[in-house]
């Protein structure tokens, strides 16, 4: 077991350009990922993602690390809901874009996260309590995996 | 299939050199806290508070052997773990298969709109 990570790839048939605005433009993000986007798009911009109908709304605000357009995007999210995300409370998500021609890109996701064990006891009970059985974002909170 | 792991066992997964620890168990069998410390970089005292953590965790159980008390992996529990975290890897699988979908679809559609 090497590191504490996830980390995944595709080729994609699109240019560059069309991938990355794909990434990070928050009318797209809502069809891949979350349901509801913020997003301000530059270093220390901050975002908040909200999962599920509206209503019953579980979210996690977010902190753009990243911005390189159209080769690096990384952000912070799932933390404790009273806390701005820093790189000791929570997990970082992170794309890579490398163009294979004007109509091939690569694109590889990191997702790095130890932040569980920094966190002092009564946060993580809080955390568990208000996500009352909402195992699928503490899963992805923690993003962890052995890999191969 | 419940694949759902709990605080407990990712904050016990979570330290790198309770990895160690663990690691050292799923290669070697059983071994005695003292055999695991000979092994790492850090005191026998550390050992067993790690392996007090896996114990509570379900990821390794102790048993008395004569005078030692030996320890050993809980391979279900290791493996409700491995799924647990297989299954992140999936989520990350299908958002990237969206996004491919989306970028290829919008590639598309913008090439057409060129030729004519």
């Amino acid at each position: 077991m090497a590191d504490f990570r996830i980390e995944r790839e595709v080729v994609i048939e699109a240019p560059v350009d069309v991938v990355w605005r794909t990434i990070t433009e928050p009318d797209q993000i809502t069809r891949w990922f979350a349901d509801r986007v913020e997003l301000e798009l530059k270093p220390g911009g901050q975002g908040y993602l909200g999962f599920g109908k509206q209503g019953e709304q579980q979210g996690t605000a977010i902190v753009v690390e990243t911005v390189d357009e159209p080769s690096r995007f990384a952000f912070r999210w799932n933390r404790p809901q009273d806390k701005y995300p820093e790189p000791a409370n929570s997990v970082l998500v992170e794309f890579t874009l490398n163009a294979q021609g004007p109509e091939r890109t690569h694109l590889r996701v990191v997702e790095i996260g130890l932040e569980l064990v920094t966190w002092p006891d009564d946060e993580k009970h809080s955390y568990v309590e208000d996500h009352n059985g909402g195992w699928l974002q503490c899963f992805d909170r923690l993003a962890v995996l052995f890999p191969g | 299939m419940k694949t759902e792991p709990d605080d407990q066992l990712w904050s016990a997964i979570a330290e790198p050199s309770r990895r160690r620890v663990l690691d050292l168990l799923v290669s070697g069998g059983e071994a005695t806290a003292s055999e695991l410390a000979e092994q790492v970089p850090f005191t026998r005292q550390a050992v067993s508070k790690h392996l007090v953590v896996l114990e509570e965790a379900g990821l390794v159980s102790r048993h008395k052997r004569g005078r030692d008390v030996l320890f050993r992996v809980e391979g279900r529990r290791l493996d409700e773990a491995t799924r647990a975290m297989a299954d992140l890897a999936s989520r990350w699988d299908r958002r990237l298969d969206s996004i491919k979908r989306l970028a290829e679809a919008a590639h598309t559609k913008a090439s057409e709109r060129s030729r004519r």
